[in-house]
């Protein structure tokens, strides 16, 4: 799992949306798009705040993307209102808009070479010549594509299609960035290394990015912040590590990352910590985050595979967070690998381990009896 | 395929593959062009068939010659003739001025059906191929009785008050402008929807997304993207109506000069062959010139 955003330097760390004093840079009011019976976005609001790299992110259908086209002028929301920098942009067209979008499909001109295609915006500007060469050589430099100028799209490979569409959305120094898959075409190399590159120029020339992504990887290597988005509505917003370590539903739970799902009901409250019963387990479950709940009130306990320790001895404490089971399966996974864990009652969990040691020289495997356990700061209780 | 020593004899699939149609070529246009090459090179004569043989045997004196006469005043007679070259301008000027047309009338047209629901695009499809399911001549002989002076569009602009004499359309070049614009629409509209199918929806996004307003992204993007395919429905349009004799013959009346009536004429009315020939392969120079220049220019554009 790459959860590592790049480090970046703390001083100009900057996390707005902690400070109650700064104003948001992007206001989505209460928007709603329907097509015919369809709500492909339902009254959702969002802040998103100036040199953000915001992410969206959900399963194809979300509404996701309807969200970003109405941000650049495509889409006109059905209801709600869209400020950009304090300026209501609703009803404004988008060749008007403080925002420029980076295609998914790229959508470069195929009869402009790479310059002119990065020119049209700064064209459109009626900027003197002298003017759009400088800034266009000066974001060729940035992106690096220094020497492709005269060559057209189809000359280039996919990395060097993607850096031309960033280069003409960047050139127009846009009050807003927005992204629609950007890497969705690329390998998974040139992805990793490229979403670095994105935050790297994000960081460098402050700007505000809202990027559009199915891939959770991708959400949490470049994002800031992120919502997650299901049919139509916003299931949770936070930086990537509170979505991760602390979902708000089972939806986001399973959506982001990998995750046991454990059905229980409330024993007691001692304290800082909740206590669980899990009949699937044949176990307690005890937890340090507590929520409130009412007895016979249905809960899941979600506990990510890599908090979950495998062994083939007993733990020490038994008696909660702790069961026994037997492999059922193992998925080799080159770093890591996922043991599939079948409980006396059936149910299955899955634990994660780094693979330190050579495959065959690994002391667990498949039929072996093995003990599952964590501890209580590893769970999170959701209530939906 | 490679050149030099190295190169690869083709597979006889393959060869075969391209020989049909280049046999069918052969055999169709190279040597019917070859028949009417040697028509025009012959010199009438009062006989069936009405001209006289190129390549003779004569006997002079005793000897016996292979007599080869290649008459070339078919060809002088119709440079020179004032008539034969004002048919070929007014069959250019026409054939210009109808391709103009279509284009205006086509290119929206075809704009429509490639924005339009995909649904409904077969539908639009069939629509636009339906007037090929009628002969092409009953349709023309059609626009008589809408054209003529007590025809359906009289009627029409009378009935609404809009003119108080009928307008004289039958018989003058704008029907002939008329019928060819009509015949040939599908053929200009096709290649272009072709094309402006293919067009990526989000170019024209991205144009308005980086500042360009849609009337401008539309000459900008759509337009020059879209030129093989004007280039493609010019063509179909353009040469087929140099050559048109049906919608001037029946539409155009005595006075429209388009060199496909007068190669008519020589050949039916006056039995001048080898003349009728001159025009035709002059016609085919006239047309090919234009179309290996454009091909040229083609294949340079997409080298650059």
């Amino acid at each position: 799992m790459a959860t590592a955003r790049p480090i970046r330097d703390p001083r100009s760390r900057i996390e707005p949306w902690q400070d109650p004093e700064a104003a948001p840079f992007v206001r989505i009011q209460g928007v709603t798009k329907t097509f015919g019976d369809l709500y492909a976005v339902d009254n959702v609001s969002l802040d998103i705040f100036k040199g953000e790299f915001f992410a969206l992110l959900g399963p194809s259908g979300c509404g996701k993307s309807t969200l970003l086209r109405m941000l650049a002028g495509f889409e006109k929301p059905t209801a709600g209102r869209i400020l950009i920098d304090g300026v209501d942009m609703t009803d404004f067209p988008p060749w008007r808009r403080p925002v420029n979008m980076m295609f998914q499909s790229y959508a470069l001109f195929p009869h402009l070479t790479v310059r002119r295609n990065i020119a049209f915006g700064l064209e459109q500007e009626r900027l003197p010549r002298a003017e759009i060469a400088e800034r266009v050589a000066e974001v060729v430099r940035l992106v690096r594509l220094e020497g492709l100028e005269d060559r057209k799209p189809e000359q280039l490979s996919g990395g060097q299609k993607q850096r031309v569409a960033l280069a003409r959305a960047l050139v127009k120094r846009p009050k807003v960035l927005l992204l629609d898959e950007p890497l969705g075409a690329l390998d998974k190399k040139l992805r990793d290394q490229t979403q670095l590159e994105l935050v790297n120029i994000q960081d460098r020339l402050g700007l505000t990015f809202v990027i559009v992504t199915h891939d959770q990887e991708e959400a949490m290597t470049v994002g800031s912040r992120m919502a997650i988005m299901r049919e139509g509505q916003i299931a949770q917003i936070g930086t990537p590590s509170e979505i991760y370590e602390y979902p708000a539903s089972r939806f986001v739970a399973e959506f982001v990352g990998e995750v046991n799902l454990i059905e229980a009901r409330l024993l007691r409250v001692e304290g800082t910590f909740m206590h669980l019963r899990a009949p699937a387990l044949g176990c307690a479950i005890v937890t340090d985050r507590p929520v409130p709940a009412l007895p016979g009130e249905p809960l899941w306990v979600a506990v990510r595979p890599e908090k979950m320790t495998i062994a083939k001895a007993p733990p020490r404490e038994t008696g909660h967070n702790c069961v026994e089971g037997e492999v059922f399966d193992i998925e080799y996974l080159g770093d890591v690998s996922v043991y599939h864990v079948r409980l006396e009652s059936g149910a299955m969990l899955r634990a994660t381990e780094a693979n330190r040691l050579r495959l065959i020289e690994r002391p667990i495997t498949w039929e072996d009896r093995v003990w599952l356990s964590w501890g209580p700061d590893a769970s999170v209780v959701l209530k939906s | 395929m490679r050149n030099g020593p190295g190169r690869v004899r083709p597979p006889l699939g393959r060869v075969l593959l391209v020989a049909v149609p280049f046999a069918w070529l052969a055999a169709f246009f190279l040597f019917p062009f070859l028949i009417v090459l040697k028509l025009s090179l012959s010199e009438t004569a009062l006989a069936q068939p009405p001209f006289l043989p190129i390549v003779e045997w004569v006997e002079e004196a005793g000897d016996l010659y292979l007599a080869i006469r290649l008459r070339v005043q078919n060809y002088l007679t119709l440079l020179s003739d004032g008539l034969y070259l004002a048919a070929f301008t007014s069959s250019l000027r026409i054939a210009a001025t109808a391709t103009l047309l279509a284009l205006l009338v086509a290119f929206p047209v075809a704009l429509g059906m490639a924005r339009c629901r995909a649904e409904i695009r077969p539908f639009l499809l069939l629509a636009v191929m339906l007037p090929f399911w009628t002969s092409f001549l009953i349709r023309v002989y059609a626009w008589m009785g809408i054209l003529k002076d007590d025809g359906l569009f009289n009627a029409l602009l009378l009935g609404l008050g809009l003119i108080a004499e009928p307008l004289v359309l039958l018989d003058t070049e704008t029907a002939v402008l008329i019928g060819i614009v009509y015949s040939y629409l599908p053929f200009m509209i096709l290649p272009i929807f072709a094309n402006l199918e293919k067009h990526d929806p989000s170019l024209l996004e991205a144009a308005v997304d980086l500042g360009c307003r849609p009337w401008k992204a539309f000459w900008r993007i759509t337009v020059p993207l879209a030129r093989p395919g004007i280039w493609a429905g010019c063509f179909l349009v353009f040469i087929p109506a140099v050559g048109e004799f049906v919608v001037p013959d029946l539409l155009g009346g005595a006075d429209t000069l388009m060199i496909g009536r007068t190669l008519w004429l020589e050949f039916f009315t006056n039995r001048d062959w080898p003349l009728a020939s001159a025009v035709a392969i002059l016609m085919l120079l006239v047309l090919v010139v234009p179309i290996v220049l454009f091909q040229r220019q083609q294949a340079l554009e997409r080298l650059r």
